[in-house]
């Protein structure tokens, strides 16, 4: 197999070799249930209450306010629905035109069942009008939900101050932390959100593990579902210096090349370079030929025609959104991966534009 | 991940013919960066009114660029009235076929091809020919008629698979379907599936089925059918028209004809051409 350079965390990342180790003894030894009458099943039961700590520590929660669920997808549901359901009254939701599909399809199915949803703009740099969220909010509202952190660009929104002044109104706050989590530093209770969704395999855990985390108070009772997570939170200034360094290189290198999103306010990890006048499958084959693993807008998005919701949500053209690449890195990446990326890229985009009608056209008018 | 064919990948890292012909005898151009795809496409006849040269340069993904190095390599000493039969299907099919999300860009391919050869022969260029439907992608009713058709297209899945038209905001989804029943709809025989038959019922109703169902579209492509006789389960018939000249009628035999017939008369019936 060739080497791999893998860039796309954001999509997901390697299980940490110490959270295997960590993991191993509860799919053979200690496969009891920890509900059970026994011993044998009281043991797992502890090992549940540690990781449940460990959760609740990396965010600033209390253990008992975190839920395990199976994924970031089902944080994000029994969020909305919960607060729905726990203001039957309320029939306004409110969230962001960039949102990750969890949500985005959640409030659209919602909006075809009585439920009016307010989907708040972002301008060219990704940033929230949040004059415009202020505007939208009345006494029907039930939940704003926005993202912390976008996965396609990066981009972080203020979620501190937005959610004291939604909270400030009586309305429920959630925010789908998943991108966030563990790559900038988040304190639940400084911040005050009512509700963040948070999930493993963004973060070095297996898949098939997620979190909720409910304050304590709100008005919402959970269900439980069993699972195991061990994560720490890491200190992300060798990533975000890898991440300037290729950002920095490659817009020195290619011409017509352009970040998507706020650089002063975005995850550490990850870049969105819209590279013009090419489409971004093909760069992304080509990178796959020297064992480059990025993305082309959002992986949940793909074999859909139209580029990616959120660079349309931002105004980016067409020109651009097509050939737009994100690289997401994490603590495994090495500065001689980032070198190759940087030597390889380059000729592929310049390849790829010699094929392109527009190209030419582009340069000379 | 797409799974494209080796063949695909081949004219996607190693594409033929990329470029612009300066003195060229048809050029057609296709597409839009805003569509997502784009294809300009060159050609240059010889003294035999042959296509001596052809080169292309597309703005897509690899099975758009993959097209159009296929077409370019097709082409070239072809006739124009030979290179006018090339299908869509045709150049998939040189490639070892495409993901059938990836459909549309064979078809970029054909459209090109055709607008060149238009170009050549100084044809008017059309006007937007038709209705707009898909106002995301620009499609008109008559693409959409063309790809229900030619390609048996029955779903709006399989519509924005061919010519995308459907793919973005959705809100043509109904008069797509509309299209999609006009043609279906017309031509369905009126009797369906019988449960048992007698040998004359049924070869009654595979006469009905070949007359209103598969003749009307095998004409569009100047075919015919002829039903020459039933043996039990085993239909013999004879292609007529361009069908029996056609390189490809094996397989609209065995993928149209045959799973018609098993669709309006029995699930049992098996095809066979004689001579």
């Amino acid at each position: 197999m060739m080497n791999v350079i893998y860039v796309d965390n954001n999509a997901t990342t390697m299980v940490a070799p110490e959270v295997l180790e960590a993991m191993m003894p509860y799919f053979s030894t200690y496969y009891g249930n920890p509900s059970s009458m026994h011993s044998f099943g009281g043991d797992v039961a502890g090992a549940i209450k540690t990781a449940r700590e460990n959760v609740a520590n990396l965010i600033g929660a209390a253990p008992g306010e975190i839920v395990f669920t199976s994924c970031g997808t089902e944080s994000d549901g029994t969020a909305i629905r919960a607060a729905i359901e726990s203001y039957p009254d309320k029939k306004h939701i409110v969230t962001s035109r960039v949102e990750h599909p969890a949500i985005k399809n959640l409030y659209e199915s919602l909006s075809k069942k009585g439920y009016r949803a307010t989907f708040v703009p972002v301008d060219g740099s990704g940033r929230l009008d949040i004059d415009y969220l202020y505007n939208s909010l009345s006494e029907d509202t039930a939940i704003v939900s926005l993202m912390w952190g976008n996965n396609e660009t990066g981009v972080l929104f203020p979620i501190e101050e937005i959610s004291g002044e939604v909270k400030s109104r009586g309305i429920l706050f959630h925010t789908d932390a998943v991108q966030a989590v563990g790559k900038i530093s988040i304190n639940v209770t400084e911040s005050g959100v009512d509700m963040l969704s948070l999930s493993g395999h963004k973060l070095h855990a297996p898949k098939g593990i997620g979190a909720l985390y409910i304050r304590k108070g709100t008005k919402f009772s959970p269900f439980m579902i069993g699972g195991h997570q061990e994560s720490g939170r890491r200190g992300y200034d060798a990533v975000s210096r890898l991440r300037d360094k290729l950002e920095h290189a490659l817009l020195e290198k290619v011409p017509n090349a352009i970040v998507n999103g706020d650089p002063t306010s975005r995850l550490p990890n990850t870049t969105s370079i819209a590279f013009e006048y090419v489409e971004g499958e093909a760069i992304l084959l080509m990178m796959n030929e020297h064992g480059i693993c990025a993305s082309s807008g959002s992986a949940c998005t793909s074999g859909s025609l139209e580029p990616s919701h959120v660079l349309r949500a931002m105004g980016v053209p067409f020109t651009a959104a097509h050939g737009s690449i994100r690289f997401s890195l994490s603590r495994y990446n090495t500065e001689d991966e980032i070198n190759v990326i940087l030597q390889e890229l380059p000729p592929i985009i310049e390849r790829l534009r010699e094929l392109s009608p527009f190209w030419k056209e582009a340069m000379e008018g | 991940m797409w799974e494209y064919t080796d063949k695909v990948k081949d004219h996607f890292l190693n594409p033929r013919n990329v470029g612009v012909i300066e003195d060229a005898d048809g050029v057609g151009e296709v597409g839009s960066i805003a569509c997502g795809d784009a294809l300009t496409f060159y050609f240059k006849l010889d003294e035999n009114g042959k296509i001596k040269d052809a080169t292309f340069q597309t703005f897509g993904c690899a099975s758009a660029i993959a097209s159009s190095s296929a077409l370019t390599e097709m082409v070239k000493g072809m006739t124009l009235e030979e290179a006018k039969k090339i299908t869509n299907e045709d150049i998939a099919a040189y490639l070892g076929g495409l993901p059938k999300e990836k459909m549309h860009c064979s078809v970029m391919g054909r459209d090109a091809l055709e607008k060149a050869i238009g170009c050549y022969l100084d044809e008017p260029e059309k006007e937007v020919d038709g209705e707009i439907v898909c106002e995301c992608f620009g499609v008109t009713d008559r693409e959409i008629e063309r790809v229900v058709r030619e390609n048996h297209v029955s779903t709006i899945e399989g519509v924005t698979d061919y010519v995308k038209a459907g793919g973005g905001c959705g809100n043509c989804h109904d008069r797509i379907q509309e299209i999609i029943d006009g043609i279906m709809g017309k031509e369905r025989p009126v009797q369906k599936k019988v449960p048992t038959l007698t040998n004359l019922q049924k070869i009654k109703l595979i006469e009905e089925s070949i007359e209103r169902e598969i003749n009307p579209t095998l004409k569009k492509d100047a075919g015919r059918l002829d039903l020459i006789d039933v043996d039990g389960n085993r239909v013999l018939v004879r292609m007529g028209g361009s069908c029996a000249a056609c390189a490809k009628s094996p397989v609209t035999l065995k993928h149209y004809v045959e799973s018609k017939l098993r669709e309006l008369v029995s699930p049992e019936i098996v095809v066979e051409e004689v001579q």
